[in-house]
């Protein structure tokens, strides 16, 4: 048993991260907000070369060959990043979509949480968004559209398997829906990590009372409370990213759902008035991490199948 | 990342089933909480038992996995808890293994494997707790010997110890940190009066140690003169690091029971109840991954456990205490009723975020020494 990241997941980490850096920084977050809805399809294409849909797919079918475990580290990175657009559905369509792979068609995808990310942008919509209504999305960088009461159960996307292109099952045998909560939690996580890196820059560096904030207690603990809840969920995404088991797929959604939701919460409070600003980007990284909690059904449904386990005796 | 065990650690895993399968159902009843002869006598046999089975030193000569399968199995299967065994096992052994001198490692660390030696740990004093280094008992050099005098409490099993790591100020003019020896001394020295604690539990699980004039050879220092702070360093990472291990998968085992005992008495049908437990599994869950990865982690490092115990004691603390709220809420009235082993467990869980360094103590570790923020106040 080796449960750390080995050296050519380390390097693939980076590598992800330093392409976020050079192509999606602090000033394309901004330039992003400011035109809302629209996705860059430049830098789609780029992620596309990169591999980031195709990471999963078997070399025999032009994809990287990876598994779960890089897609997760992936993933981690571009909630990390706050990196918009429909990445999960594009990565789970990559092998069934022609072009979904290489990032020139971009798709969405409807059923799980009753709401469609980025319908309007997307060239081929996967599951059945008939009747969808747009919202005024509560995340200025994602888009959303309301599907019509009783969709996205597991009859409707039955129905609307006929419709899209390609099986709902991933080439690598992991069942789409295990894999998207898997995936949306490593997102929650790697937003986790950043509120967290966030506040605890800004608690160095304020002062008040003569002294930096972080040298006081409430603040400190504040931030210590987020460090704990993000390493307990990366080893919860880790673990369920080396097992693929749905059990721990659950927890780990349940964990990177905290990390994320109340590290923004912390992160926020710890910044003060600075926080409820529109111009720090915390209030960003909240309102992505609640949608992502509306995807792919809900934490009520994990509870239930942890629950579950427990009287099964497995766990 | 993997999450496979070598086939040596596999066979290591079955064979311990195996034996642990044949040995339990051998064993003697438990005796009752306050009976601390009887209890000594219980936990130092099944020590003797792990000695002659070849099991003994898994705690500091196996690899961090091989102690990992271990502890999972010893759990799993119901063995005895350390007990009596817990700071001789799993903090003064290892420290003497990593700081003491080839004698020292020769007298003291046999008769704790062989179950013949029990160790408890004298640190907390009562205006030392948290602030540790405040410590005031004074030793004061005669000889070849150290005059140990002033009092420690909170010594938990003090009752069933022969030995205790004790911290004294050797230097009163030294800064805090730099006056600090580690000694081990004998229970049964002149001048030591052990005077049991009740706890809220109702058991004597702890004691107040009084120590005047008693005489310690200056043989049984561990490390340096006045440099015992950073030897305390040492068995603290270990306290915090390793030995929540077997409790982790305790506390998953009785997880399954109250899923059941819920399903026997209709609580089940209560979906936050239902929603709770699923949570709660959640935690213990991630909290063995935790486990895991602090492990492998060891295992790379080769070294001491760092300061990443502290995140895990942090959570597990809380959600122990979590746990044995939920067993409340599953057991009904039940749960007021002393006779349920939840009931008593739950009372002890409230010790976990006070004992071997409080919560907040612990936030401020992980904020100054993992985050590097300013030094609090
Ligand atoms: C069941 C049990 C077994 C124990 N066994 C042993 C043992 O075998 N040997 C041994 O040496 N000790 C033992 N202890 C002692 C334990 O380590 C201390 O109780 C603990 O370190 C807290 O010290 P204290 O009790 O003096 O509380 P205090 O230090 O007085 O703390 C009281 C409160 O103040 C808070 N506080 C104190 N300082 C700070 C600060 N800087 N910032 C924020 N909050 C602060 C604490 O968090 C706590 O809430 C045991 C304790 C228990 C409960």
């Amino acid at each position: 048993m080796r449960f750390q990241l080995t050296e050519d997941q380390r390097a693939l980490r980076d590598g992800v991260r330093q392409l976020l850096a050079r192509r999606f920084d602090a000033d394309a977050l901004r330039a992003a907000v400011r035109r809302p809805g629209r996705l860059d399809r430049a830098l789609w294409r780029e992620l596309g070369a990169a591999g980031f849909f195709a990471l999963r797919l078997p070399e025999a079918d032009g994809g990287v060959g990876l598994g779960l475990p890089e897609a997760v580290l992936a993933f981690e990175e571009a909630g990390r990043a706050l990196l918009p657009g429909p990445l999960l559905a594009t990565h789970l369509a990559a092998g069934a979509v022609p072009g979904a792979a290489d990032g020139s068609v971009v798709v969405a995808a409807a059923g799980g949480g009753g709401t469609v990310e980025w319908l309007a942008e997307a060239d081929v919509v996967r599951g059945d968004a008939t009747g969808a209504v747009e919202l005024r999305s509560v995340d200025p960088l994602t888009p959303l559209h309301r599907l019509p009461r009783g969709s996205g159960s597991a009859a409707a996307d039955e129905r609307a398997a006929a419709r899209v292109p390609g099986p709902y099952t991933s080439p690598t045998g992991v069942p789409d829906a295990s894999a998207a909560v898997l995936l949306t939690a490593a997102e929650q996580l790697g937003s986790a990590v950043r509120t967290c890196e966030l506040a605890v820059q800004h608690a160095r560096t304020r002062e008040q009372f003569g002294r930096p904030i972080g040298a006081f207690q409430a603040v400190q603990h504040l931030c210590a409370g987020m460090l704990v809840r993000v390493e307990v969920a990366r080893v919860a995404v880790y673990a369920a990213a080396v097992t693929a088991d749905p059990v721990d797929v659950a927890a780990a959604r349940l964990l990177a759902d905290e990390a994320a939701v109340r590290g923004a919460r912390d992160c926020l409070q710890v910044h003060g008035g600075m926080g409820f600003t529109w111009e720090a980007e915390v209030h960003l990284h909240l309102k992505r991490a609640w949608v992502r909690t509306h995807r792919t059904g809900g934490a009520t449904e994990s509870e239930e199948m942890l629950a579950d386990a427990l009287t099964a005796g497995t766990r | 990342m993997n999450l496979t065990y070598t086939p040596e650690e596999e066979d290591f895993r079955a064979r311990l089933r195996e034996w642990l399968g044949k040995v339990l159902p051998t064993l003697p009843a438990k005796p009752s909480p306050d009976d601390w002869p009887g209890r000594r006598a219980y936990d130092l046999g099944w020590q003797r038992t792990l000695y002659d089975a070849g099991y003994a030193d898994v705690h500091w000569d196996a690899s961090p996995t091989v102690r990992l399968i271990f502890l999972e199995e010893t759990e799993k299967a119901g063995a005895p808890y350390v007990g009596a065994n817990f700071v001789g096992l799993l903090h003064a052994g290892p420290t003497i293994a990593a700081e003491g001198t080839p004698a020292q490692r020769e007298r003291w660390l046999p008769p704790i494997l062989r179950g013949e030696e029990a160790w408890c740990q004298g640190f907390s004093e009562p205006d030392a707790g948290s602030d540790l280094a405040s410590l005031r008992t004074r030793a004061r050099r005669d000889g070849d010997h150290y005059l140990v005098s002033g009092s420690k409490i909170w010594t938990s099993h003090a009752e069933a110890a022969d030995w205790c790591e004790l911290l004294v100020r050797t230097d009163p003019r030294a800064p805090r940190h730099g006056g600090i020896t580690w000694l081990a001394m004998p229970m049964d020295a002149p001048g030591v009066t052990v005077r049991p604690l009740r706890t809220l539990a109702g058991s004597a699980e702890f004691a107040e140690v009084f120590l005047d004039d008693v005489p310690v050879p200056v043989a049984n220092r561990v490390g340096e003169e006045n440099d015992g702070w950073r030897v305390t360093m040492v068995t603290l990472s270990f306290e915090r690091g390793t030995a929540f291990v077997g409790e982790v998968v305790a506390c998953r085992r009785v997880l399954g029971e109250l899923a059941r005992e819920a399903r026997s008495n209709g609580r089940w049908d209560d979906p936050a109840l239902r929603r709770r437990l699923g949570r709660l599994n959640a935690d213990f869950l991630a909290l063995w991954r935790l486990t895991q990865w602090n492990v492998s982690e060891a295992q790379a490092t080769g070294g001491v456990p760092g300061v990443g115990g502290s995140v895990f004691k942090l959570r597990y603390s809380h959600a122990r205490q979590e746990l044995y709220d939920a067993a409340a809420d599953v057991l009904g009235p039940d749960a007021l009723d002393l006779g349920r082993p939840w009931t008593l467990d739950r009372l002890s869980s409230l010790s976990y975020t006070i004992a071997a360094g409080t919560s907040q103590i612990q936030r401020n570790i992980v904020a100054e020494r993992i985050l590097g923020l300013p030094k609090g106040r």
